[in-house]
């Protein structure tokens, strides 16, 4: 019983010990030093010197040694090429063996050897276990395919086996076909010749849907699975699969579940908007959703992720279930944290006095991830739901008085963005953020603070003092708090020129002459050159009209959540992100997205760079330029550009305030916003104004 | 799909490693061990990526199972699968352990080869592997037998072998629930819901068609009358308690073992099968509508200074006098910096301990519509300073058993037939049992200790 003993630490000589163990006649022996050259592999140690003598104990008819030999083969056979091809002889012969499972451990073994060498007098074997009796048999040869189109492709298209293996897909037996699907699907996913030849068509469509019903829950993955990347004809075909599909969401797996959802999903989007089938199918899609939160945390964290997709696509599906989400005291942090996602998502004027109560109970709780989490969330909620925002804020105030710092710093941050979405309704409440001062460490708190500060300057009390205070130790702040100090002292002096030009002529000549930032120069310079040449035009520039910010932030860009839809249940639905962001190597040769009903996608996905998760505003790619436009344009653009926060703080979002945008008549500033880097340098020069020469350092 | 699957014990010393395609190699390995196993913050998902390989974990004590990949899988179905694995191994051996595992590595090398091929689950029914995965070295099978091992493997009914005799044909069905609650302090219900398990232990001849019927709200709507005198027979035969009301329960969903033709569920909702030979669960369900819930806890806190509080507690039962509950126990948690605490309680017992922060109630029965109470004084040793930090205020939970099921369920019936044998649904003995267990069942506590 007791193999542990195997685990112990290999003393000197042992190899020696196990090569005459192995080289002896007694079988017992011979069993007890294979299962020790295993256990000394697994810890990884290499024994691969032991090589030849193992594969002399391939012959046996103990299935037992056997399979173990097998084991060591598969692990070693790439070290050794040469020797590897002793063993073709066996597995020739086993795969002629009466027994099934002989011939099957056989060819599975076969397809594992990753020997080039060898895979052509693997052929043979293979093509005679795919038409073997045993339905086991072939099963595995099935598979087998796909190992060996791994190794060798072109030997794989040449010798027909793709041929063979759309053959299984009429097998009489569900697993077969099951596994035939699985080969097939990763086979045409990397090969373009293979794509053609996998793609499925109605019949075997119809196949694959009565093989559904019978086969075991893996095999019903991989079927659905296939099913998912298919395209119906028409809105009759999607029809009839969304229902012989809808069944399997009651299937204890969950992976079945989301497969099937992934199905429904992508074929609904051809279904005519007002049936009532369309409708039906959104309802039936809730239950199953919910009921997948009940399984292990790990399937809850899979599923959450996805249903984070779903609700963005189809916001209907789980509109009444707010509840399930509610986050329990022993949930995983993992699952708590993508429960707060989708409570955001889901809350509305109805829910909204719920999800408040729950939000304000999470942020007293202890882990500082979830309680930052749940204060940002009170903050989106109240830019969700206008209804609502009074009662947000004042629950952020009470939150900020518990005095905890980071419940204080993040309320400060999504205070600034309640501002920005209701300006002129909450500042009462600035006098308890400025009691808070001196709590705020970090540099997003800081510079939200300081934009308050900026905005409301006009009507807080000694305001003067706390920016002053700030510009003390101007060079020990972050960018970007120093950005955002200027702005306001800039804004400030704007409103009240009588008695603050002291504070705003240090504070821009902090910023132009002892700064290493290119960023923070440049706008002190504007700023310089704009009070001196044109008050005015500067009061038009820095207190302008700010455009509001979207209600809901954190949306994925549309074309890749069309995307991210066909890959439902995926690891690309888990990251949130498009296969080619993680998978390496093979270019896939099918895009997957989804196909509208009528026109033609909007947008499509270019690819090579994938849009972060945490991407705020759902904007379209810009073109880089690529043609420097004249002089004028540039001058203007660039001023503009520099004004706004966005090369510094990564922005164009809702969290950072631009100080100044929306002019009219200047239609190439968001052009140049896309890649203002690389204008940088060469406008500097251009403006040449500047009263130090500046350039280098640059963007 | 999966590239490899590897076992770590708590050092991240491999117990078994098994490696499905080129891409992953040793350095993955040990890239998992560094990253995650040994990594200073503890890692706060499930899925991690370390160099465009990812790995899915699940833990087990002190044994990490893994699967890593490259590819970009389906991620439902590498969790589904660990699971599964774990379940198999399981069986053949109880707990997963770093002992157990190295006691049976050859074994669990051979059971990976045969559910798992190039990184594709094949056939995880225990039942069935055992049928020929025995690490009982050389047995010699006749060509019979090895032809109905591989139909068994690939067949349709891949859940039961053919062949099984029994002298007496029985089953036993369990209906086991969770009653999970979250309530206010303020007593509102936050949510509510039963989760429940159909639990079968069938003993049965041959390949027996099994149909169960519930009081399932959209069955029960269809058929006014119950179909046949027989299935009426039936219930009262199966239901002892002998108050199934005619109204039905609706069901927000449910999932079935495999067994259970799906389709004829979706269209019918009737629930028919052949059943796995010995214990499987027939299905799972959950219900938010008409819950009876067993218990109120309704806490009472006072903070008479800065040193000193007082809790009261007061639990009812809710539930038919003629029952009783058992295993009750209410867990009270108490503020972190508490330094001593004297109880007393109507009834049952109550310790106070300093390792869990709580205050242990515990009734050994609890018959139903009655009402007692705890009363604790908690000393708090006096913390200085401004808050920087904030401390835990966890729920009020309870843990008990009830004999009824809180969702309302009744089995209506369970109809046998076997075409072939020679016994009729009569001749079967069936037993069916309601327990309900707390889920999560909480109260939370008020907001200021």
């Amino acid at each position: 019983m007791s193999d542990s003993k195997y685990f112990t630490t290999t003393k000197k000589g042992e190899l020696a010990e196990l090569k005459a163990d192995l080289q002896g006649d007694r079988r017992d022996k011979k069993k007890e030093a294979v299962k020790k050259i295993i256990a000394n592999m697994t810890v990884g140690k290499d024994v691969s010197s032991l090589f030849p003598d193992v594969i002399n104990c391939m012959q046996t008819d103990n299935l037992e040694l056997k399979k173990l030999v097998y084991l060591y083969l598969m692990n070693y056979a790439k070290s050794q090429p040469d020797l590897a091809i002793l063993a073709v002889n066996t597995f020739s012969k086993d795969c002629e063996d009466s027994n099934p499972l002989i011939r099957a451990l056989a060819v599975r073994t076969m397809g594992c050897i990753r020997v080039d060498k060898i895979t052509e007098y693997l052929c043979e074997p293979l093509r005679k276990c795919l038409k073997d009796d045993d339905p086991y048999v072939r099963k595995t040869a099935a598979v087998c395919v796909a190992k060996l189109h791994d190794i060798n492709p072109q030997l794989v298209e040449d010798q027909g086996f793709l041929e063979l293996l759309k053959d299984l897909l009429s097998d009489a037996t569900p697993m077969v076909v099951a596994n035939a699907v699985a080969a097939l699907a990763e086979i045409g996913e990397v090969s373009p010749t293979a794509t053609m030849l996998t793609e499925l068509d109605t019949p075997t469509i119809n196949k694959l849907l009565t093989a559904l019903n019978e086969c075991t829950e893996w095999g019903q993955v991989f079927i659905l699975d296939s099913l998912a990347s298919y395209t119906p004809k028409d809105d009759k075909e999607a029809q009839s699969i969304c229902e012989r599909v809808t069944p399997r969401l009651s299937h204890a797996n969950a992976a079945v579940v989301l497969s099937a959802v992934k199905v429904l999903m992508k074929f609904m989007e051809l279904l005519p908007e007002d049936s009532a089938f369309l409708s039906s199918l959104t309802r039936k899609l809730a239950p199953p959703l919910v009921t997948l939160l009940s399984s292990q945390p790990e399937i809850q964290f899979v599923a959450l992720r996805n249903i984070n997709l779903i609700v963005q696509k189809r916001p209907d599906v789980l509109k009444d279930e707010i509840k399930v989400f509610f986050v329990k005291y022993n949930d995983p942090i993992y699952v708590k944290l993508e429960k707060l996602e989708i409570m955001i998502r889901l809350a509305n004027s109805h829910n909204v006095a719920n999800v408040l109560a729950e939000l304000k109970e999470y942020a007293t709780e202890v882990d500082v991830d979830f309680v930052r989490k749940a204060v940002r969330a009170i903050g989106r909620c109240a830019i969700k739901v206008e209804s609502a925002a009074e009662r947000c804020v004042s629950t952020l105030v009470e939150l900020i008085q518990t005095k905890v710092t980071y419940v204080v710093q993040e309320a400060v941050v999504v205070i600034k963005d309640i501002f920005r979405k209701y300006p002129n309704q909450y500042e009462s409440i600035i006098s308890t953020l400025c009691e808070n001062l001196d709590s705020l460490d970090e540099p997003e708190a800081r510079a939200s603070m300081i934009w308050i500060l900026g905005e409301y300057c006009d009507r807080i009390d000694g305001v003067d003092e706390q920016l002053g205070t700030f510009v003390e130790n101007f060079h020990e702040e972050n960018s970007q708090v120093q950005l955002q100090l200027l702005t306001a002292v800039v804004k400030l002096f704007l409103k009240r020129p009588s008695d603050t030009q002291q504070l705003v002529q240090k504070v821009l000549s902090l910023a132009t002459q002892d700064s290493d930032n290119p960023d923070l120069r440049d706008r002190g310079y504007i700023y310089w050159r704009l009070l001196s040449t044109d008050p005015a035009a500067a009061k038009d520039v820095v207190l302008a009209e700010k455009p509001t910010i979207s209600e809901e932030t954190d949306l994925l860009e549309p074309a890749l959540l069309d995307e991210l839809i066909c890959h439902i249940s995926t690891l690309a639905s888990v990251y949130h992100k498009p296969p080619s962001a993680f998978v390496e190597g093979k270019v896939p040769v099918r895009r997957i997205t989804l196909q509208p009903r009528a026109e033609p996608s909007a947008a499509e996905p270019t690819g090579e760079e994938p849009p972060s998760g945490e991407e705020a505003t759902p904007t379209t790619t810009q073109p880089p330029p690529q043609v420097l436009p004249s002089p004028d344009d540039l001058l203007i653009g660039d001023l503009l550009s520099l004004d706004l926060p966005g090369g510094g703080e990564g922005g164009g979002g809702y969290n950072a305030p631009p100080a100044a945008a929306g002019s009219s008549g200047l239609g190439d500033l968001d052009f140049l916003t896309g890649d203002l880097s690389g204008l940088q340098m060469g406008s500097t020069g251009m403006i040449g104004m500047a009263p130090t020469p500046m350039i280098g350092g640059g963007g | 799909m999966i590239g490899g699957v590897f076992v770590y014990n708590h050092k991240g010393e491999v117990l078994i490693s098994r490696v499905f395609r080129d891409a992953i190699t040793r350095t993955a390995v040990d890239a998992f061990r560094v990253s995650v196993i040994h990594a200073r913050h503890t890692v706060r998902s499930p899925v991690t990526n370390i160099a465009r390989t990812s790995y899915f974990h699940t833990k087990r004590g002190n044994v990490w199972i893994v699967a890593a990949t490259r590819q970009n899988v389906n991620a439902a179905l590498v969790f589904e699968f660990l699971h599964k694995m774990v379940d198999v191994l399981e069986s053949y051996f109880g707990t997963i352990t770093e002992e157990n595992i190295k006691n049976n590595f050859v074994l669990i090398y051979e059971l990976l080869d045969e559910i798992l091929d190039f990184g594709y689950p094949q056939k995880t029914d225990s039942g069935i592997l055992k049928t020929y995965i025995t690490q009982q070295g050389i047995r010699t099978q006749s060509t019979e037998e090895q032809k109905q091992i591989t139909s068994q493997v690939t067949g349709q009914i891949g859940w039961r072998r053919e062949g099984i005799k029994y002298r007496r044909n029985e089953l036993f069905l369990d209906v086991l629930e969770s009653a999970n609650l979250l309530m206010s302090p303020q007593g509102q219900v936050l949510s509510s819901h039963v989760s429940g398990r159909v639990i079968m232990k069938s003993y049965l001849s041959g390949m027996p068609e099994c149909k169960f019927g519930m009081n399932d709200k959209l069955v029960v709507e269809k058929q006014a009358k119950p179909s046949t005198a027989e299935a009426a027979t039936l219930e009262q035969q199966l239901s002892k308690k002998g108050v199934s009301g005619r109204s039905g329960i609706a069901i927000d969903d449910c999932t079935f073992h495999q067994c259970v033709k799906l389709s004829k569920f979706e269209t019918e909702r009737s629930i028919s099968f052949i059943p796995p030979d010995g214990e499987f669960e027939l299905m799972k369900y959950r219900t938010t509508k008409d819950i009876t819930l067993p218990f109120r806890v309704i806490p009472l806190v006072r903070e008479t200074s800065r040193t000193h509080m007082e809790i009261k507690v007061v639990l009812k039962s809710l539930f038919k006098t003629v029952l009783s509950a058992q295993k009750v126990e209410v867990h009270i948690p108490t503020p972190p910096n508490t330094s001593g605490v004297k109880v007393t309680t109507l009834r049952g017992k109550a310790k106070y301990k300093s390792g869990e922060n709580a205050i242990v109630w515990r009734l050994r029965h609890m018959q139903g519509m009655k009402e007692t109470q705890l009363t604790a004084e908690i000393e708090l040793l006096s913390t200085e300073g401004p808050k920087s930090k904030q401390t835990a205020r966890p729920p009020i939970s309870m843990n008990f058993e009830v004999p009824f099921a809180c969702s309302g369920l009744k089995v209506r019936y369970l109809k046998v037939f076997e075409p072939k044998l020679n016994y009729s649904d009569h001749d079967v003995i069936k037993w069916v049992r309601y327990i309900s267990k707390s889920g999560l069942y909480e109260t939370r506590s008020q907001s200021n200790y």
